[in-house]
């Protein structure tokens, strides 16, 4: 029998807790697969956030420090500093990354750490149950917005890669989607990218992936992977914000 | 090796670099800003890296990455910045990441002064962040304690896997004092086999964490942790009796509140003939309750010094357990005890002249 598909042996032999339908197990393999592909395993120290991706300390097949609600960038700037030769890299939410965490992610970007954040967008705080993220569409209704985001009692969401392209310095992020193949792929060429970056000695790279989570939004598996079509890409357009081929 | 003259901040930074500490992380406050000026002098001579991190929380979180990654590292604050750290401090207990923390104590609560003070002991004694852990306290009152206590602290940090906070003031910050580097003999220590290295050769992942989601998992957790905690207690535990032999009153103060009760104890020895010794805890946690009770057993009264509204004291009466008066003096807001006020304090304790 032919083998059409292989478990990345940096993905840990275990059963991951995703919920049915979310994305986040997606994004774990495309990472693990970079990984493995740039031969980085044994020297890879990733960082977990605080969110429904707190146990991805047990998924890596490689050395994990599991961090505060927020401070990944911090946490990974410093294991960076110590070890200079290892690939490091943060897997955060966004209500990690573009609420508690927006100073960390700012100051990490912003003096060009060498490390890799794979930034999970998926619109709401999918571990503490649905609650309003500052990633929340305009009109989103949430469990802390039931009549609607209304952007003039809280403001719209925040566009993280097009904010963050603004500073200076050899950064590369890009947004990408795992909601259909063709977005898995490009998602996996991005997060490779990113990765590869690191291993040249080049600077920090993010790359935020439009996710689903089909439990908090009240949405089968398929609805959810529609609706980052239909809702998300518009309002996040995918592409590259800073650091392209050059 | 040769005295030199150091302002106390400066000398605690040499201090950490010469026990190793190539990793500084912090955030600009008064009085502690001349250790990180000093630090972002020296550690790249050394091949360290000094890093001026875009907050306290930021820093402390730096450091738990340092720490867990095998490093030395240590961060440095006064009590506003402190209170933003403790999260991150809470973290590094729960996952067991040494480390040091300096704490130059100002006056509180809110954003208080910049004077010295010891308003934050509760805050460094009792954990200070959330969940059932400790970290241990050292309280130098000279600056060559502070250099010995800051090589010594690395390593009680590496041996039990626990944050170790060096509680001084202000006022040990800023004083000039002759010093002598190198006096603490190292100890001999565990390699650091959990560290986030990247896995090498090393078939099974390290990883550093504080989340046990299983109720049970957790309690064992911090059984384990609470037995650590006792062999420090055993191990551990520091103070320094002073003309406490013939003694009829004992005076319980630490850090430099501890140098202007012994000025006192002097005076009034001489002045009044009555009889003070001082017990001055050298480690705040562990708390040195069996020698205070011991040599409670044989004065008649107790007073203890703070620059508090009244803190320490709490564990003095814990120790004596109600079986001789304690009294207490404190000056707080960055106001500090005079020798004076100390002294007619326990001319009243003793009933006027002796
Ligand atoms: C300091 C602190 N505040 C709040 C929480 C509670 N909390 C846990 S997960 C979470 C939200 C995570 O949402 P997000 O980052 O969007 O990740 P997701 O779960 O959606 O993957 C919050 C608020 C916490 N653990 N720590
Ligand atoms: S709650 Fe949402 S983000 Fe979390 S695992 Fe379930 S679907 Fe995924």
């Amino acid at each position: 029998m032919a083998v059409v598909f292989k478990k990345s042996p940096v993905l840990a032999d275990v059963p991951l807790h995703y919920c049915p339908g979310c994305t986040h197990g997606i994004v774990h393999r495309l990472i693990a697969e970079s990984i493995e592909e740039l031969g980085v395993a044994d020297r890879a120290i990733g960082i977990a956030p605080v969110g429904c991706a707190v146990f991805a300390y047990n998924y890596f097949n490689c050395d994990m420090q599991q961090a505060a609600h927020g401070r990944a960038p911090a946490v990974g700037t410093a294991i960076k500093r110590v070890h200079p030769d290892s690939i490091v890299f943060a897997y955060q939410g966004d209500g990690d990354l573009a609420s508690i965490g927006a100073a960390e992610i700012v100051h990490a970007a912003a003096r060009d750490e060498k490390i890799t954040v794979i930034f999970i967008n998926n619109a709401v705080y999918g571990m503490t149950h649905g609650q309003m993220a500052p990633t929340s569409l305009p009109g989103q209704v949430t469990t802390t917005s039931p009549y609607g985001r209304d952007v003039n009692h809280c403001g719209y969401p925040i566009r993280v890669c097009e904010m963050l392209c603004t500073l200076e310095g050899n950064q590369y992020m890009e947004r990408v989607a795992v909601n259909n193949v063709k977005n898995v792929l490009a998602a996996k060429k991005a997060i490779k990218k990113a990765f590869q970056r690191q291993v040249e000695g080049k600077g920090f790279s993010l790359v935020e992936v439009l996710s689903t989570c089909p439990t908090n939004w009240g949405m089968s598996p398929q609805e959810a992977l529609k609706w980052v079509d239909e809702k998300m890409i518009p309002y996040y357009p995918l592409g590259c914000y800073k650091g392209g081929d050059k | 090796m040769s005295k030199i003259l150091m302002k106390g901040n400066e000398a605690i930074a040499e201090a950490a670099i010469q026990a190793g500490c190539r990793y500084f992380f912090g955030y600009p406050i008064t009085p502690q800003n001349q250790i990180p000026e000093y630090m972002s002098r020296r550690l790249p001579q050394v091949g360290g890296c000094f890093l001026q991190a875009e907050s306290e929380v930021a820093a402390i979180n730096m450091v738990y990455g340092a720490g867990g990654a095998g490093a030395r590292a240590m961060t440095s604050s006064s009590s506003p910045g402190i209170s933003l750290k403790q999260e991150g401090i809470s973290y590094i207990a729960g996952a067991q990441v040494p480390c040091v923390i300096v704490n130059m104590m100002r006056g509180g609560p809110g954003l208080g002064s910049i004077q010295p003070s010891q308003s934050d002991y509760y805050q460094a004694t009792r954990g200070g962040g959330h969940g059932d852990y400790r970290c241990v306290v050292l309280a130098p009152s000279t600056v060559q304690e502070a250099v010995d206590m800051m090589a010594e602290g690395f390593d009680i940090a590496d041996q039990y896997r626990i944050p170790v906070i060096l509680c001084g003031d202000g006022m040990l910050g800023q004083m000039m004092e002759p010093v002598e580097m190198g006096r603490y003999t190292p100890r001999k220590l565990p390699e650091k086999t959990w560290a986030t290295t990247g896995m090498g050769s090393r078939k099974t992942p390290n990883i550093i964490n504080s989340l046990y989601i299983d109720a049970a998992i957790l309690e064992q957790k911090n059984a384990e942790l609470a037995a650590i905690y006792d062999e420090i207690s055993a191990n551990e535990t520091k103070w320094e009796s002073y003309r406490m032999e013939d003694a009829d009153y004992m005076v319980v103060a630490y850090g430099t509140t501890a140098r202007i009760a012994k000025s006192a104890i002097t005076k009034i020895r001489a002045e009044y003939g009555i009889k003070v010794g001082l017990l001055r805890p050298m480690t705040l946690w562990p708390f040195p309750s069996a020698a205070i009770a011991e040599a409670a057993a044989k004065v008649k009264a107790v007073l203890t010094v703070e620059m508090s509204t009244g803190q320490m004291v709490d564990d003095v009466r814990l120790a004596i357990a109600g079986s001789k008066p304690v009294e207490f003096l404190g000056r707080s807001g960055g106001m500090i005890p005079a020798p004076r006020e100390i002294i007619d304090k326990l001319v009243e304790m003793a009933g006027g002249k002796a």
